[in-house]
Parts: C-alpha cells; sequence; structure tokens
C-alpha cells in the first residue's frame, strides 16, 4: 500500500480518518505532505477546507468541532509556528480535542538536520504541552486513531508528525 | 460615523436565534446588549481569527444564521480570511467590521492604511455573495433586515465612530470569554 518514496501511502491515514469518521480536514498545502492531496481531496466522505494562511486552521477547526463535526488540522511545522496563538487562545484554552497532522519539514532520522524548521519543531511541541507521536510508513498509521484518543481522553490537541526522510 | 453601542443594539433586534462571535471591543458592548448570551462566542486576541471560527460554525451547522462582528485591526491580521470564506461561501454567513480606524484596546493607535483600504472590495473580489458599506445608522437601520434574511456569506462594513477603551488589565481579563460558553455550545448543537 505504501508509495515509493517513503513508505507511507496516503490511502493509510485516509482509512484511520474514515476508522474515526472524520468529516473535515482543514488544510494548507505542503510539500512535505503533497502526496496525500489527490487521495483527499478525491474522498467523497472528506471535505476539505482548504485556507490562505496556517493560522486559520485552528480557529475553523474549533468552529466546525463546536458545530459537531469531526474535524482534523493538516499543516507543515513552520505552519505551526504560524498559528502559536490560535493554538494558545483557541485549541488549549478551549481544552479541543484536536488532532495536529503536521508535515515534519527537516526531518532526518539519521544524522543531523540542515533545516532550522525541524531543529524546533520539538522544541515548540514540548514548549505548548502538546504531545507527539511520529508516522514514517503505512505500519504506523494507527498512530493516528491512537492520537485521536488521547486527544479526546485528555481534552487537549495532540499531533502526529509526518516523518518523510528530508535531503 | 456610526456609534458603536447603537449598532450593536440594532444587530441584537434583528439576530434571531442566531449565533453571534464578537471580538475585541464589541465583546464588553455586545455583552451589555445581548438577550441570547448562551449563543454568543466572544473571541478575544487570537490574531483576527473571529472571523475563521465563524466560518467553522456556519459550515458545520448550515441551517444555523452565525453572525461575526469583526473589527478593521483584526481583519487586516487574518486578510487571508475573506479569500478562505468566499471560497467556501456559506449561506448562512454574515460577515460585520466595526472599522473605525484605530485599535481601540490598545490606546487608539491609527491602524495602518485606515484611510485608504476598502474592506468591502476585498470581500466582494473575494467571492462575498454581497458586500455592503454604511456610514450613517439610519442606512444601516433600513437595510439591515433585508442584509441579514439574503443568502450569505454577506460582508457588512460600518464606519464607526473612534471610541477607545479604558479598562485596566483586570477588568480586561474580566471581558466576556467564549471559554466559559464553548462547553454548553457543543451541548447545544448536539441536542
Amino acid at each position: 500500500m505504501s508509495d515509493n518514496a517513503s513508505g507511507l501511502d496516503p490511502r493509510s491515514i485516509l482509512k484511520e480518518f474514515k476508522k474515526n469518521e472524520i468529516s473535515h480536514l482543514v488544510w494548507l498545502p505542503d510539500s512535505e505532505t503533497n502526496f496525500m492531496y489527490q487521495v483527499m481531496t478525491s474522498d467523497k466522505d472528506l471535505t476539505v477546507v482548504p485556507v490562505c494562511r496556517e493560522a486559520e486552521t485552528i480557529a475553523i477547526a474549533a468552529g466546525l468541532q463546536l458545530g459537531g463535526k469531526r474535524t482534523v488540522v493538516l499543516v507543515q511545522n513552520t505552519g505551526i509556528f504560524e498559528s502559536g496563538d490560535s493554538i494558545r487562545g483557541i485549541a488549549l484554552d478551549l481544552k479541543l480535542p484536536l488532532l495536529l497532522l503536521i508535515g515534519y519539514r527537516g526531518w532526518v532520522r539519521h544524522g543531523i538536520t540542515k533545516d532550522s524548521a525541524g531543529f524546533y519543531t520539538e522544541h515548540f511541541l514540548h514548549s505548548w504541552g502538546i504531545d507527539y507521536y511520529l508516522i514514517e510508513s503505512d505500519s504506523d498509521a494507527h498512530l493516528i486513531s491512537h492520537a485521536l484518543s488521547s486527544a479526546e481522553a485528555n481534552s487537549k490537541p495532540v499531533a502526529v508528525l509526518l516523518g518523510r526522510e528530508y535531503s | 460615523m456610526i456609534n458603536p453601542l447603537e449598532a450593536l443594539k440594532i444587530i441584537e433586534s434583528h439576530r434571531g436565534t442566531s449565533v453571534v462571535v464578537p471580538t475585541m471591543q464589541s465583546n464588553r458592548r455586545w455583552s451589555l446588549v445581548s438577550s441570547r448570551p448562551e449563543l454568543d462566542l466572544p473571541l478575544t486576541g487570537c490574531m483576527g481569527k473571529a472571523s475563521s471560527m465563524a466560518l467553522g460554525i456556519a459550515l458545520a451547522q448550515p441551517k444555523t444564521k452565525v453572525i461575526v462582528i469583526d473589527g478593521d485591526g483584526s481583519l487586516l491580521m487574518n486578510l487571508g480570511t475573506f479569500v478562505t470564506i468566499g471560497e467556501q461561501a456559506p449561506a448562512n454567513l454574515v460577515h460585520i467590521s466595526f472599522d473605525n480606524g484605530v485599535y481601540a484596546t490598545t490606546g487608539g493607535q491609527p491602524v495602518p492604511g485606515s484611510h485608504r483600504v476598502d474592506f468591502a472590495a476585498y470581500a466582494k473580489s473575494s467571492g462575498y455573495r454581497s458586500s455592503h458599506q454604511f456610514e450613517h445608522l439610519e442606512d444601516f437601520i433600513s437595510s439591515v433586515e433585508d442584509l441579514f434574511s439574503s443568502e450569505g456569506p454577506v460582508f457588512i462594513n460600518l464606519k464607526i465612530q473612534e471610541d477607545l477603551d479604558d479598562l485596566s488589565a483586570d477588568e480586561r481579563m474580566a471581558m466576556p470569554s467564549l471559554v466559559k460558553n464553548y462547553p454548553a455550545m457543543k451541548d447545544l448543537f448536539a441536542s
């Protein structure tokens, strides 16, 4: 099921969405998660809400959740940096059980990242007190369900980092 | 120029069962005039995201009218919201801007470009079904019923009198907050 580049097929992620009855994906596309675009936008059960800037995703997702829609946010790690005050004032203050899927730009399993976006990502999540999981291949996709359960059990946002070897 | 409290009273008298999302300076005043506080979601700060939250509610609950009371400074912090809302085009969203040309909650410093920026033109070119501007309360009063009942997204820019807050930090923290209303509103839509 995996694609050639990373061992992570977008259908594995979509399968997790369906298992958890996710109806909306609020998304600003990025290079790390571009491989998912066609699959997500063509699925009839998933409504993709595109935005102009990443911090919008948090507020839109809050409104969708308030209205009863099971919603996931998908942005690059750089967009999470940009979204800091919305994460604070909306996701954390409202105790939103929100899954943040994050394209992990700059991530490397071996060696040292050359990209500061990769270097600061986990520091950033630690500073907000946001738990996170790393997905690299289809065999990790089940962590999406685990992260959603954790978010709901603890009434707080949880992140899943989509790690594709950066070169 | 329109008195902000009078404008809020007009909005209140026509809101019906709409969810209202006020932000920044309008938060405190809206709490004085609102007859349905259980349907209010006052959002403070968050860099102009009131319209984004209102969009999410409108998309999730298409049979519920959602009114967001935005500000010019907040709009400038989140300008992409016009295009995002225009793209989704929720028929049940009314987006109102209180355009007073200043950052009223931080001391009245001028908002950049306040005398040049045409927010109504932004909204129109972003795909809102209709876009309007009013400088006189009487004109707003004569149009508000039609605007609130027409298909959205509707954008209404109100040219508002400059009227600064003079709140202490403690008073500001005590302002209405959606943190208090959010759990109850989740139950409202669940029923």
